[in-house]
């Protein structure tokens, strides 16, 4: 590769500050743009994400949610129990179920109690689940982008995670995102 | 201003926040500009909720009215 580090350099930046690319339809508005940063496992903070997720991508506002460490096993097929190369991995794997619907809250756990009981409060007060929220984002366009050092770390495969899931990236992929004009960024 | 012709209705009764917005951008993509689409809600931060999404969408809320704890919504899309 004859690249130098300065033409590299140069199309980063080009790439950063080009104005971003015609809105596919009259309902986007290219001036919004909002990054979070998926980090926590937790069943609240994983509502939180998906609740903003998809209510931006209702207002038009062009979405990118990064999925590092823990918020990782969100996104992990529900019946992929067992995943990783080695002892650590599958031991990490095997000691928390994946998925979106298994997600324990940070408090009041009480040995799924306490995720049981939300549930229900949900379901009498008609509030969507984070299922639900994260299939409607996916709908509206919000991009999903694994970690891949995190994949690399936990031994998780393209396979393992849910479909409609965006190419993995690394932190200068989400830093240059949470750089760029007009860009605000949660991480949650 | 019955005499407005409503493209399409979307019935987010009994659902919370997000939902009648989510469900309301999603209906909008299905008219054309110009035309009128017509949202009735329950969720009282709905109120507050239209007018931001309008605002960032740039899609007129051209009525929102509150009657018996429901409410109506009429946007133009842009």
């Amino acid at each position: 590769m004859a690249v130098t580090a300065e033409e590299q350099l140069a199309t980063a930046v080009a790439t950063q500050t080009s104005p971003a690319p015609a809105p596919e339809s009259s309902q986007e508005t290219d001036l919004n743009r909002l990054v979070i940063v998926c980090y926590s496992g937790d069943l609240e903070k994983t509502w939180a994400t998906m609740i903003l997720a998809s209510t931006a991508g209702a207002m038009g506002i062009k979405t990118t949610v990064f999925v590092t460490f823990w918020g990782l096993q969100t996104f992990v097929r529900d019946k992929k129990r067992i995943t990783g190369d080695n002892w650590m991995q599958k031991m990490l794997a095997f000691m928390q179920r994946p998925g979106v619907d298994n997600r324990k809250l940070s408090k009041m756990n009480f040995m799924g109690m306490g995720p049981w009981m939300m549930g229900q409060l949900a379901k009498r007060y008609n509030v969507s689940k984070p299922r639900e929220l994260l299939e409607m984002a996916q709908a509206l366009g919000v991009e999903f982008i694994p970690c891949q050092m995190t994949m690399d770390m936990f031994g998780l495969k393209r396979e393992d995670l849910i479909d409609g899931m965006g190419e993995p990236a690394g932190a200068a992929t989400a830093l240059a995102e949470m750089t760029a004009p007009h860009a605000r960024t949660l991480f949650i | 201003m019955n005499n407005l012709e409503i493209a399409q209705r979307v019935d987010a009764r009994g659902k919370s926040c997000p939902m009648p917005i989510v469900m309301t951008a999603q209906a909008i993509k299905t008219i054309q500009p110009g035309q009128l689409l017509e949202v009735v809600a329950t969720d009282p931060g709905s109120v507050k909720d239209f007018e931001a999404w309008a605002a960032t969408t740039g899609n007129a809320l051209i009525e929102s009215d509150a009657t018996n704890g429901q409410y109506r919504f009429v946007l133009r899309r842009k």
